[in-house]
């Protein structure tokens, strides 16, 4: 193979700016949906375990809907198809005057596909809780709201912080699908400096190592977490 | 106090409760016994509404507990209750147990509470381990807790589903005096037991339920000395030989 290895591409200027910047946009992307993910997905995965049936229903509808369409596909609804289905004037403004469309569509996209995701998990972990300690909660007097607020959800959200890392983790690795509506983070970034230099390889270590930095980040930082969120001499459901 | 009027419950086809009724006065101690999957657990649960009924009404301290208005948030946190498995809050230490429906239900300031708390769990000879997590005491321990965390409600009447039967026989005890003392204080009580030694010594009446249904509701001395059913002899005669 004549391949004419190169690492100090990475290391010029200009192919430097645009790999960081990439990176910027990563980090952007895939925390804002993180939030949106987060705050949505918490409702519905709470929503589906309430008593009021239709609420629960709904919920169930919303997870069922965005976990089993492909992203990719969501993605390209929200940026192409969405401005076509609303009122003239928003379409307009989505398609002329909206700031970033491609930021802001790959956030909302990645956010509400991810927060399914979360939904599931956050069910997940209140289903695991266990009816007794319900009963417990409810017997002593207080609400429904109140039961979840104090009893199911902080021990619910213990129970699910590994696959929330892992979630967490997916939506990085997923925000490179932004590429394909034109946002230009990490993985455009480098797919662009492999086209300017023709040295590929190097382009897409570079991309490849540092999702791998950040992963990494994250896990250590979900050890963390759930090291200091431990319930002493509690083990799962008694 | 509480009155229990002609109720019946079904899963489904099945039914749990048939027809029961039988009520327990202002300070009397009432004993619910019977094989297992007599319904005596059900039972228990409906009279502070954690199971719905489909016939017949429950009154709690003149609150229709089985009416579709009734406040059962309101009622529920005037009745103690003690469930199999303890139950407490895993990711709270036994003060914060204690303290948690005191100030988010009953609306006390956090020293009200705490000072509540401590006197509780002192009376229980627990006071050593208030600031200990329910996964850190034994299951003796843990139910001394769960009593301590109803009593703390001021409750009117306490409800125990089964207190000792998920213990390790030489934590029973331990359980069993706490109730008999506050028996003896004159509490209100509603037990779903096997301790027939704990009935004979503290209960006013034994309800005996069989299939769903209440068999026998008598004094305590009539139902230990002369069971009118033969379904109570044998049940009796099974549980006392040993």
């Amino acid at each position: 193979m004549n391949y004419n290895w190169n690492w100090g591409v990475l290391f010029e200027e200009q192919y430097l700016d645009w790999l960081i910047s990439g990176v910027g946009w990563t980090f952007a992307v895939a925390l804002s949906a993180w939030v949106i993910a987060l705050i949505v997905g918490i409702m519905i995965g709470v929503g589906r375990t309430l008593p009021t049936k239709p609420i629960a229903h709904i919920c169930a509808a919303y997870v069922e809907l965005f976990r089993n369409v492909p992203l990719l596909v969501q993605l390209f609804l929200w940026y192409f198809v969405m401005p076509e289905v609303v009122s003239d004037d928003l379409g307009r403004w989505m398609k002329r005057d909206m700031p970033n469309p491609e930021f802001v569509t790959a956030v909302i996209g990645l956010g509400l596909y991810t927060a399914s995701r979360v939904a599931e998990q956050v069910r997940a972990g209140i289903n695991a809780v266990g009816g007794g300690l319900v009963s417990a909660a409810y017997a002593g007097g207080l609400s429904t709201a109140q039961t979840y607020r104090f009893v199911l959800l902080p021990i619910a959200f213990r129970l699910i912080v590994p696959p929330l890392t892992s979630e967490f983790l997916t939506i990085f690795k997923n925000s490179s699908l932004a590429l394909t509506i034109g946002l230009l983070e990490l993985t455009a970034q480098s797919q662009q400096i492999a086209e300017y230099t023709f040295q590929g390889f190097e382009a897409y270590t570079a991309a490849t190592v540092i999702y791998v930095v950040i992963a990494l980040g994250a896990t250590l930082i979900s050890h963390i977490l759930e090291k200091h969120t431990r319930i002493p001499g509690y083990v799962g459901k008694g | 106090m509480i009155s229990i009027e002609n109720v019946s419950k079904w899963y489904g086809d099945f039914q749990v409760l048939a027809n029961c009724t039988s009520k327990v006065d202002k300070g009397e101690v009432v004993v619910v016994c019977g094989p297992s999957g007599s319904g005596k657990s059900t039972l228990i649960k409906c009279v502070n509404g954690l199971e719905p009924v489909q016939r017949g009404t429950i009154t709690v301290e003149g609150t229709e507990v089985t009416a579709k208005r009734t406040n059962l948030t309101k009622l529920r946190s005037r009745i103690g209750m003690v469930f199999q498995h303890f139950e407490l809050y895993p990711h709270m230490s036994v003060r914060e147990n204690l303290c948690l429906g005191q100030q988010k239900v009953l609306g006390r300031s956090r020293d009200e509470a705490n000072a509540k708390a401590e006197a509780l769990i002192d009376r229980v000879d627990m006071l050593a381990h208030i600031e200990k997590f329910p996964g850190q005491l034994s299951g003796g321990q843990q139910q001394r807790v769960a009593i301590s965390r109803a009593l703390a409600m001021d409750p009117i009447a306490m409800l125990f589903d089964e207190p000792t039967s998920a213990l390790d026989p030489e934590m029973i005890n331990e359980v069993l005096d706490v109730m008999v003392e506050l028996a003896q204080d004159g509490m209100t009580m509603m037990v779903v037991t096997h301790e027939m030694g704990f009935a004979r010594k503290v209960a006013d009446r034994v309800v005996f339920m069989d299939a769903g249904a209440i068999v026998e509701d008598r004094e305590t001395e009539a139902f230990f000395g002369n069971p009118e059913s033969d379904r109570a002899k044998e049940f009796l005669s099974k549980i006392l030989n040993h």
